[in-house]
Order: C-alpha cells, then structure tokens, then sequence
C-alpha cells in the first residue's frame, strides 16, 4: 500500500514538474532599466565561434567595471530558428540580438523600452530599426555598408582598375575577367541561400533613402520605370547568371569555402556586406595572399556622378521583457556599444554617432561615396512589409526567391527575366492590396 | 476505461452501505488501481508530448497565427480551402514520386540481399555489416557525404573517370532533371539497410524444416523463395509498403541538408518548414501537416483493405 501511494505521489509530482516548467516568473516594481546594475545576466550570441575567447575577454572587463554583475553567454547556431521560437516562453535570455522574426508591432511584448529615438539618438545610430513608435527597442551590435568584395589582383589582370558605374559595365568587365583569367567571375553562394539575400540590403543604392516607404507603395516593384531597388538588384543577379558569369554548379556551392576562393583568387567577386571583409581577408592570407588583395565596391550605380551605399544595423541588443536584472543587462548593452570594440574588430560601422569609420571602407571615403541610412515605414505601416512579403510569399530579405531567379537564369527553371518578374509584381499587387489602408 | 468506472462505482456503493466484505473491495478497488498507477507516468509523458501538441497543431490550423503573435486569429477552414485551391502546395507532391518509385527499388534490393544471406553465404555477417552501416549514421552526416560525393569533380565524377566514363559526369545537384533522382538514390543507400534486416528477421524466423523438406523434394532456390520466403515474410512486405508510402511523403532530412529545397527539389514537409520559418504562416503550414497526416492514414486504410492481414500459414 505504502509503495502504491509513493507510485502514485511519484505520478502526480511528474505531472507538477512537467506544469510548473509552463509559468513564468514575476516582475518586481523596482526592476528597471535604471536601476543599479546587479546579478547574473544570461547574453544569448549568434558568434558560436568566438564566444569563449574574445567574448570571455568582454565578460571579464564587464564584471571589472561592474563587480556585482555576473555575465554569462549562450552561443547559438541557428540562432534566427531557434531565438524565434524561444520568444514563445519567458526564457530568452537577458540580453539577446532582437531576431528578424519579430515585426515591430511586437516587439513592445518581448523586449523592453530603451528610451525614445529623439533622445538617444544623440548618441547611436540606427535607433529606428528596432524601434515602434516613438521608444526604441535595440541599440546596435555593429554597423554595415553594403557592397561588391572582389579579389584586386584579378580584377587587375584583367585590365579593370576603375569602379564599374552601371551593372552592364559590371557586366562587361566580369566577361572581361572570364576571357583573360581562369577565375570564376562572380560565385552566388546559391546553395547556402542566406548570402543571396545580401543583395535585398542594397535598397539605397540610388541615393533614396525612402526606398522601403516607397517599396510598400508601389504595385510592381520588378518593373523598370518602378525605380525601385529589388528591379536593379535582381535583373544585375539574373544577367550574371543568365550570362554563364557566375559558378557552372550553384547547388554545391559552401559559404566557408567561398571565402577561401575569393581570398586566393579563384573567385573574382560576391556581393555581400562590408562585415564580410575581415572574414575575407583573414582568407586571402591564409590562402598565402594579403588582406590588401581584397577590395571593396560600392553596387556598380552611379548617380549623378555619386556611388551611394547602404548601411544599416547589423542585429540590434535588446532586453527580455521579463528579465530580472534589467539595469545589469542595460549595463551591458551600453557597455558594448561604447566600450567593447567589437564594431572596429569586426570591420563595421560604429554604433555610435560620432565613432570611426573603420579601415575596412577606406576606399569609399576617398572616393567619396555616400552612406545612406534607409528610413524605416512609419508607425501605422510598421509591419505593412513584412505582411506583404509574406502574403506573397516573396523573401525580400531570404533567399528562397532569388534561387529561383537563378534556376529560371540558368535554365533549370522555365521562364525568362521578364515572366519571372511579372510573375513577382502580381503576387505583390495581390498581396498588397490585402492589406491596402 | 467504462467497464473500469462502472466496477469502481459498484464497489464504492458496496462499501457505503457498511458490508463486512468493505475490506475486501478496498483491496479491490486498490487492485485495479495498480496499473493505472504504474501507467501514471507514461501516459503523462505521451499526453504532454504527443496528444498536446497534436491537439495544439489541429486548433493552430483554423487560425492564421504567425507564430509568434499573442493572438491567435481564428480563420475557420481557409487555410484547407488555400491548399485545395493553390496548385504551388500541390506540386511538390510530384517530388515524392521519385521517392516512392525509388523506395520499390529499395525493397527490391533489401529482398534480394537479405534472401542471399538468409542461405549460407560465405562472410554472411560482414555483409549484413556492411549492408545495414548507412542506417546508423546521421542524417545529417549522409546529407554532407552525398554533398561532396555529387560535387563537381567529386567522388562520383572521380569514380566515372576512372572507369573510362569521364564524359558522362553531371552536374548531379544542379541539373533539375536530375537532382531528385541523386537524391532519391542517397534516400535508397540509406534506408535499404533498415529493410534488409525486416526482411532478414522475417525469413530467418521461418522454420528451417520447409526448407530441408522443399530441397528433398527437389525444389530449387528460386522455388524455395518463391513458394515459402515470399508467403512467409508477406506481412513484413506489406508493413514496408506502408512504410514506403508514409517515407516517400514525408522525405525531409536529405534534400534539406543536401539542396535547401532549391532546384524544384522541395518536398511536402520543406515546403511545410518555408510556410511556417520563412513566410511565418503558422497556421497554413500546421495545416499542411494535417493533410499530410490524413493522406499517410487513409492511404494506409487503403492499404490494409487491399492486403488484408491475414494469418499466414505455410
């Protein structure tokens, strides 16, 4: 009978553990994010690769400045995957890289209040990314301008010395680089497919800084009078791949071993953010070559004489709304912005208004090309392009749509630029009219 | 689960009304108690990781959840009748046929071997060895091996040039008339080991009299194999049948790891994980997952009304 009853307690128990894991934590009055920074704080990171080393050194010099702050890491490999779906329960984390899952409309639910755009603008840059409203929600880890990486050397070969100014001189000059070099002129990274999604950054590539409050207003972006962004982008991608420019197997293409081409000169170009650029060096001089060999362009787009780039915020620091030590992780996030270095070490744009352009992009500022910061879609529309996008099922910031760009310009897919693009302006049409105000 | 309430309740009416025997039905009641006890904790386990969350996907597809909203909107049936009526849901239906195709050959060569080895061959055990390893390795490991094997200039095309074939080589991945049947070719090295050993199991529980008694009476191993292996392990074909079925539309680890879907390679389930992880539409792609359940039940129905299971004799 005894053993019975102790089954049977063991039963319930199981079934009260297996509850209490569903409840949250409460929320004491006194925990802000002013408060005084105290208490362990959990940092969920996407840098897998670096954080029992440097980041380790970023926890030590932390709990220097701020004895009664213990900080610990969580490294994670899927991050977007795996975060996005963690925001269902209460455990996130402290101080985690806000995911792109989340549309500004909720972010109020996850993530606490960092102060108003007005006011901490006077000291970081890209508050609006994260932002809804007039409160922003995420101070940014580090910073990117957007462009073209190319091996110097074998543009040089190829007789190119001078930033192409339109994509068919871009064009003209990787058929240049086809004929006189046996380097592949451009590599997708088709297989891999988040490093097509780099060409969506592009957005203020004609100087508008408005392109997404436009984009949302127009029906047929993938037309050429649209002026918009995705048309230029896009019809560059198809005629590089349209044009056998680009690797002959897309579908064994491998991001890891695509830096070590462009680095040692097999591959002469990829288009991906300026936070690639160190990657790529450490590259070219394992492959034996120098970080002098990687260059950086802007997207081949002249206006008026004028390259302009994008830059944004890379993933944004934000707090978990039900943290328990808010002023701690506050503490922290300001800490990395201002102090950690980590923008200058990763080659990005600094997170604050008045830091260092870094050595990475040395070549726009002498040759003067523009940063444009891409203004995000006003409160009552903050969400309205995600919902279109996902309505459509266009991946403006995936690469599931640009994969079948390539399919569709190599061949494998049927169709041509023009029934494809037609194709994406009526999804879009159709999408955005759901959801017309 | 009625007849167990029903004698509770009689039992508990008994002691209420003070019968000497109380005692006794005390021990009774205790008795059937026992092992609802003992099931406590599976069952608690089952209903919390199964029957919940299953539940959970059936009510997630009547709403237009985006998976991570508080909300919940609820839209009825439109998400079935989107599936129903947009064909891009319903073409990747076209990519399990290979795999379906490529699982009867599968069958075909785990019957063989497993018939081969079920007869004294010589280095039998090293050959079941080696015919069941890919079964235990990971997915996704497969996924990476098969990755550099299809490669450009990888093992394939290596092993093609060296046999004289060098102009035969492909781009195995990267031509869409092609990439699926690689695929469906890596799913058939995998997987033909787990039926090799159902079949091997099978066979050697046949009793070794028939076949002593069919040799005596001159039957050669094509008749032995015939008229006692195939009625013999009949249930375990059509168990794998099913199973094909089910497989061949629910095919995932493979072409994810290997293609990402890319190249018309995507399955039922990939285009499942895109609605639900890149377009977030939760609710659709639970209601994916709820058709793809209906069709491996009624399919495996269908199957069973067809090959009735019927008692084998030999």
């Amino acid at each position: 009978m005894a053993t019975k009853r102790v089954l049977a307690t063991i039963g319930v128990l199981s079934i009260g553990v297996v509850l209490a894991g569903c409840s949250g934590g409460g929320d004491s009055a006194n925990n802000t994010i002013d408060g005084t920074p105290e208490g362990e704080i959990t940092v969920l990171t996407n840098r897998t690769d670096i954080v029992d080393t440097t980041f380790a050194d970023y926890a030590a010099a932390f709990e220097e400045k701020y004895p009664d702050v213990t900080v610990n890491f969580e490294a994670i490999t899927d991050y977007e995957g795996e975060v996005a779906t963690r925001l269902n329960t209460d455990d996130y984390g402290d101080v985690l890289l806000i995911p792109n899952a989340v549309t500004k409309d909720q972010l109020a639910g996850f993530f606490e209040p960092l102060g108003t755009v007005e006011e901490l603008s006077e000291q970081y840059r890209f508050l609006t990314e994260q932002a809804f409203g007039e409160d922003t929600y995420g101070i940014t880890i580090t910073g990117n301008a957007q462009g073209i990486a190319y091996n110097k050397k074998i543009w040089e070969a190829a007789g190119v010395t001078d930033w192409p100014t339109t994509p068919d001189e871009f064009l003209a000059d990787l058929t240049a680089i086809q004929d006189s070099t046996d380097a592949i002129p451009y590599y997708t990274n088709y297989a891999d497919a988040w490093p097509l999604s780099q060409w969506d950054a592009n957005r203020a590539l004609t100087g508008n800084a408005d392109a997404t409050v436009d984009l949302v207003s127009m029906d047929e972006p993938w037309s050429e009078d649209s002026g918009d962004s995705h048309y230029i982008q896009d019809s560059l991608l198809f005629d590089i791949v349209n044009q056998g420019l680009s690797e002959p197997d897309p579908l064994t293409t491998n991001w890891e071993e695509s830096k070590n081409l462009l680095g040692s000169g097999q591959v002469a170009s990829m288009l991906l953010g300026s936070w690639s650029i160190t990657q790529l060096q450490e590259a070219a001089e394992a492959a034996g070559g120098s970080a002098e060999d990687i260059g950086y362009m802007p997207f081949p787009y002249e206006v008026d004489g004028t390259f302009y780039s994008s830059i944004s915020g890379d993933y944004e620091n934000g707090i978990n709304v039900n943290s328990e030590n808010k002023a701690a992780a506050w503490a922290w996030i300001e800490w990395f912005a201002n102090e950690s270095g980590y923008a200058a070490e990763n080659g990005g744009l600094s997170p604050l208004v008045d830091g260092e352009s870094p050595s990475t992009l040395a070549d726009f500022e002498t040759e003067g090309v523009e940063y444009v910061e891409v203004a995000a879609l006003p409160a009552d529309q903050a969400t309205l392009e995600t919902d279109i996008a996902s309505a459509a099922e266009i991946d403006l910031t995936g690469g599931v749509y640009r994969q079948e760009l390539v399919d569709v310009a190599r061949g494998a897919a049927d169709g041509t630029k023009e029934s494809f693009f037609d194709d994406l302006n009526t999804r879009w049409a159709e999408a955005r009219a759901q959801f017309a105000r | 689960m009625t007849q167990m309430t029903s004698s509770t309740g009689g039992a508990l009416q008994v002691a209420a009304a003070g019968d000497p025997t109380t005692i006794r039905s005390k021990r009774g009641i205790a008795a059937r108690l026992t092992p609802w006890i003992f099931l406590a904790i599976p069952l608690a386990l089952l209903i919390t990781f199964t029957f919940v969350p299953v539940g959970n996907m059936i009510w997630y597809s009547f709403t237009s959840w985006n998976g991570i909203n508080p909300t919940k909107p609820f839209v009825g049936l439109q998400n079935y009748v989107d599936i129903f009526t947009k064909p891009q849901y319903w073409q990747v239906f076209a990519v399990s046929l290979y795999y379906f195709a490529a699982s009867f050959l599968q069958m075909a060569l785990a019957l063989y071997f497993a018939t081969l080895l079920s007869f004294n061959t010589r280095f039998r055990n090293f050959f079941k060895g080696v015919l069941f390893f890919p079964y235990l390795l990971n997915g996704v490991a497969i996924g990476f091996v098969f990755l550099y094997f299809f490669q450009p200039n990888g093992t394939l095309d290596a092993t093609l040039a060296a046999f004289g074939l060098g102009d035969q080589t492909q781009f195995w991945l990267g031509n869409p008339d092609l990439v699926n049947v690689s695929l469906a070719g890596t799913s058939v090295w995998r997987y033909t080991g787990l039926n090799f050993v159902l079949f091997l199991g099978a066979i050697q529980s046949i009793s070794s009299e028939q076949y002593e008694a069919a040799e005596l009476d001159g039957a050669s191993k094509w008749q032995q194999f015939r008229y006692i292996i195939v009625p013999g392990i009949k249930r375990i074909i059509s168990l794998s049948f099913i199973l094909a079925i089910a497989g061949s539309l629910s095919v995932f680890e493979i072409p994810y790891i290997m293609t990402g879907g890319a190249n018309g390679s995507a399955t039922f389930v990939i285009e499942t994980v895109q609605q639900a992880f890149v377009y977030r539409k939760v609710g659709l792609a639970s209601a994916l997952a709820v058709v793809l359940l209906l069709i491996v039940i009624v399919s495996t129905i269908i199957q069973r009304k067809i090959v009735p299971d019927e008692k084998v004799d030999l």
